[in-house]
């Protein structure tokens, strides 16, 4: 027996099914396992207990999310059981929808489980990205719940023969006010039945019905914090993940990628690998190469002995890494952005007492994300069903059916769990591969990335290059401002395009227009009386089949650009011999005539908040040189993603012999107005920054002329846990003017925290040795370097 | 092809396969086990990580006919339906995030912990250093391990008896 979370009943019972199946395959096949003890030890979290319509052969038809059926299952025994078209990348938003549906349900929390990401059971949400999950599609969740309520309310109107005004409904129990002893439970209601109760709304994300929701002030389970429904079983071993799926007749892939980036393939030859024990087919259509085995590990012996002839490029695909930014000043732009001005810049500029010019680095950074990309795709019965861990499970869904030429109604994706999203998986390639690899195969294939290629080849956010200039009046006042990026981001992919999926472009596949891509700019509030802010694009030589693909990561572009503009603020500060700090809050309250005021007034309270926390010692950066081999500091930075706001202070140390840096302490002021479970989203808030910390010390995409030369974790190091900080405190705070507002929206919570990060540990560093790193990362030997070039 | 027999969570194990096949194709594939996961199939990540004869093992690099010890998986920590100390400190710390490098970092901890019963800060840092994460949840992780410690001693007899005989 196993453990799924989020996964429809009918799923699990297909693949324990298929578990067993395969066993028998096994012993049919020679692999004879002799015994089979109880190595599990069973369920120690309670599996869905979903009552869902009926998934057979297909086809599969999307769910209405016109329905209230379709969001929301009433069980006999009083639960409920949440159908969402969101998936959770392990930060705890199937918890927050369970909380904020039973809360407009009136029903107890531990009563309910919640089903996502399936494209045939679930309505389309677009599965995660945006961090999206509270602040826009928990609204048509909450009032679908609120509706049932209402529903539940008059059908016990009419059992009790008691008018809705004068019932009460608690724990999903309604009772007579006025007689205790006349009570129905929504089991008894409405328990295995269906609602038939249809909603408006021009879309998913305007689905109502005639109910309202609560204000704030009545919600009981939102902000509180349960444990996260989906922890029990990924530390007991229970859990199935996307990359445990087994079906009966499964096969193994594994690719076969170019040498080279934009290598052509001249020829195969298959001989090498034919008679290799399992070995089934090579398959290849252009430069996309597959090898196929009866078994894994077999299948990865196969694709590293396939012999096969390459041709390289004639020109070179991308300069290489430490060319890169003398390459991209100097590229020809493809796009530029229209250029945010306020007042007149350039006069200002000329005029200003002190002029301060900087230029920062930020390298193409990847996801590398812990398991290589995955899918496991089955052709029975002339449909496709993929396992996928795909976050946006329903692009992938559409992506599929177009890529292999399908009606979409004869494709489905059962989303299961995998490693972090961070959009990596929302621009999954294995989907598409598997799905392929079975209509060619024409049995169940299972496909893995190897680490090699998940780190060469997986999506990057784009380097940037930014010029910033600023302008000082005599008093030290920030006058003039020009914030100037570059970014490396032409064909930034978009989320399962059948034509941009590496698989399509290895085939072949050529879109006429490339997607233009961006540069971010700075997202702080400022109010500085002449700015401008400028971006542009600039595409690698390569622009297809490259592994210099960009996609989203993470808040994309946002860790970039702030820490252009939060560093600068510093050395403006510093030039100014003003306190980080009061520098900006200078800036901050400092009289304007925009309308910025709610995000400028809640900027002032995580910055107070923050500052407070941490026990900001007000003083202008860098301190006097300490002796000694230990050089302390701190830096503060901060940042807007949409109407989130996270303030943060790193503490370092930093190590004057050997470069190296350690964030001793971390502190950050959060403010996602309503908060629905605080310490998932206090763990959130210290992953993103710790995930930021690691962009900021370590990660950096390096390369050749021909390929990348960072491919596993020795060549592409990441933050590990002597990198942790001794201390990491939170507050979540609610910065709104107006705090107690019974309609407080709940925003975004995933990114915010990843964004001032960079900033803060560059402005730290500083502090402590007067030295300005304006590169990323701040590996060891770029800090030593830096600090002997000054001899500190 | 040959036989190779397997101990693996107090249960005796007979496959059939070639035997330089690393361990964890078997663990997962042959004998449906699914707590140790691939990472990167070169041992630098510890996503598959079983204990060995005590020995916290990656199994990606280990040839399965290389296999001499008892073979413990995160399926076998827990005892009598009871978790592992380490498995309810994770709980209890909320660690994962997406947690599909959190049997590396458990089998890990309880190979640290059975032969450090009481780690510094700085041997808990050391002796998980090479156990990687992406969600970043190493602080979390490192606070989990501290209170399994603390758990594991408080349950063990003969600490308590010694403890009371030290007070009196």
């Amino acid at each position: 027996m196993r453990t799924f979370t989020n996964v429809p009943k009918q799923v699990e019972e297909m693949l324990e099914a298929g578990t067993t199946s395969r066993r028998t395959l096994l012993k049919s096949a020679g692999m004879l396992v002799v015994s089979f003890s109880a190595a599990g030890t069973g369920p120690l979290v309670p599996s869905a207990n979903a009552q869902a319509p009926a998934t057979a052969a297909g086809p599969y038809p999307d769910p209405d999310y016109k329905q209230l059926d379709s969001w929301i299952v009433i069980h006999a025994d009083g639960t409920a059981t949440f159908y969402v078209g969101k998936t959770d990348c392990g930060q705890g938003t199937g918890t927050g929808f369970r909380q904020l549906m039973s809360d407009e349900l009136d029903i107890a929390f531990d009563k309910t489980t919640c089903i996502m990401g399936s494209t045939d059971i679930t309505v389309d949400q677009g599965g995660s990205g945006g961090s999206t999950a509270m602040e826009r599609d928990a609204w048509p969740m909450r009032r679908a719940a609120a509706e049932a309520r209402r529903v539940l309310l008059e059908m016990a109107s009419t059992r009790l023969g008691v008018p809705v005004d004068q019932l009460a409904v608690s724990a999903g129990v309604i009772t007579a006010k006025a007689d205790p002893s006349k009570q129905v439970t929504y089991g008894q209601l409405v328990g295995g039945k269906r609602f038939n109760v249809t909603l408006t709304g021009n879309n998913v994300n305007a689905a109502t019905g005639v109910a309202q929701v609560k204000p704030v002030q009545d919600l009981k389970f939102t902000g509180q914090s349960p444990q996260r429904y989906d922890i029990p079983a990924k530390v007991d071993g229970s859990l199935k993940w996307a990359v445990d799926v087994k079906l009966p007749g499964m096969v193994h892939a594994r690719n076969v990628k170019p040498p080279l980036a934009g290598a052509k393939l001249i020829s195969i030859d298959e001989s090498s690998v034919r008679s290799l024990p399992g070995f089934i087919k090579v398959v290849n259509k252009g430069n996309y190469v597959a090898v196929v085995c009866e078994r894994e590990e077999q299948a990865i012996n196969a694709a590293r002995q396939l012999k096969a002839n390459w041709e390289k490029p004639a020109t070179a695909p991308f300069p290489s890494s430490e060319d890169l930014f003398k390459y991209m000043r100097d590229a020809m732009v493809t796009s530029r952005s229209n250029p945010v001005v306020v007042g007149n810049p350039d006069a200002a500029m000329t005029s200003a007492a002190k002029i301060v010019e900087a230029d920062y680095e930020i390298p193409f950074q990847g996801h590398t994300a812990i398991s290589p990309a995955h899918a496991m795709a089955d052709p029975s019965n002339g449909q496709m069903t993929i396992y996928s861990n795909d976050m946006k499970s329903y692009g992938m869904r559409t992506g599929v059916a177009a890529f292999l030429g399908m009606p979409r109604d004869k494709v489905r994706v059962v989303w299961m769990e995998g490693p972090q999203g961070f959009g990596r998986t929302a621009a999954d390639d294995a989907g598409c591969e598997a799905a392929y690899l079975a209509k060619e195969i024409g049995r169940p294939v299972r496909v893995q990335w190897m680490r090699n290629e998940e780190t060469a080849w997986d999506t990057k956010a784009p380097a940037f290059a930014v010029k910033m200039r600023g302008g000082l009046d005599a008093a030290g006042n920030l006058v003039a401002y020009d914030f100037n990026a570059i970014a490396a981001d032409y064909n930034h992919l978009g989320y399962n395009e059948p034509d941009t999926v590496l698989i399509a472009q290895l085939q072949g596949s050529r879109r006429a227009r490339p997607a233009g891509g961006s540069a971010a700019t700075p997202s702080e509030m400022y109010a500085i009386p002449h700015r401008r802010m400028t971006s542009q694009v600039v595409s690698m030589p390569l622009v297809w089949e490259t592994p210099l693909r960009t996609g989203n990561l993470r808040d994309p572009n946002g860790p970039q650009s702030t820490f252009a503009s939060e560093s600068f603020i510093d050395e403006l500060a510093a030039a100014a011999k003003a306190d980080p700090l009061d520098f900006r809050m200078k800036l901050l309250t400092a009289s304007t005539t925009d309308d910025s005021g709610f995000k400028r007034a809640r900027s002032i309270a995580a910055l107070k908040a923050v500052a407070e926390l941490y026990g900001w010692d007000k003083r202008a950066s860098p301190k006097p040189l300490a002796t000694g081999d230990i050089l302390t500091g701190r830096g503060i930075a901060y940042a807007f993603r949409g109407q989130t706001i996270a303030a943060e202070i790193a503490e370092v140390e930093v190590n004057r012999q050997t470069g190296h840096v350690w964030v001793k302490r971390l502190a950050c002021a959060h403010d996602c107005g309503l908060i629905v479970n605080p310490e998932a989203l206090r763990h959130t808030v210290e992953c993103a920054m710790l995930h930021s910390l690691s962009r900021a010390l370590h990660e950096e995409v390096q390369f050749d002329t021909e390929k990348v030369t960072s491919v596993d974790w020795n060549s592409h190091p990441t933050l590990t846990h002597s990198d942790a900080p001794a201390k990491i405190d939170v507050v979540l705070i609610n910065g709104d003017p107006n705090p107690k507002r019974p309609d407080l929206p709940p925003y975004g919570g995933g990114e915010t925290a990843c964004k001032p990060m960079l900033a803060a540990v560059a402005n730290a560093i500083y502090d402590a040795t007067g030295v300005r790193l304006r590169r990323v990362p701040f590996r060891d030997a770029r800090v030593l370097a830096a600090l002997k070039a000054v001899r500190v | 092809m040959s036989n190779v027999i397997l101990n693996v969570n107090g249960g005796m194990h007979t496959v059939d396969v070639d035997p330089s096949t690393p361990l964890l194709y078997i663990l997962r594939n042959d004998l449906g086990l699914q707590g140790p996961r691939f990472g990167c199939g070169l041992g630098q990540c510890g996503l598959c990580t079983v204990i060995v004869g005590g020995v916290a093992t990656r199994s990606c690099i280990t040839p399965v006919s290389s296999v001499k010890g008892e073979i413990t998986t995160l399926e076998g920590l827990a005892k009598g339906g009871k978790l592992h100390p380490l498995q309810q400190a994770w709980i209890d710390e909320q660690v994962p995030q997406c947690g599909f490098c959190q049997n590396g970092q458990i089998m890990t901890a309880k190979a640290l912990l059975d032969k450090n019963p009481n780690p510094t800060d700085a041997q808990i840092r050391e002796g998980m250093n090479r156990t990687l994460c992406r969600c970043m949840t190493y602080y979390r992780i490192q606070a989990a391990i501290k209170r399994a410690a603390k758990a594991m001693v408080a349950d063990e007899p003969s600490h308590e008896a010694a403890a009371t005989e030290v007070v009196a």
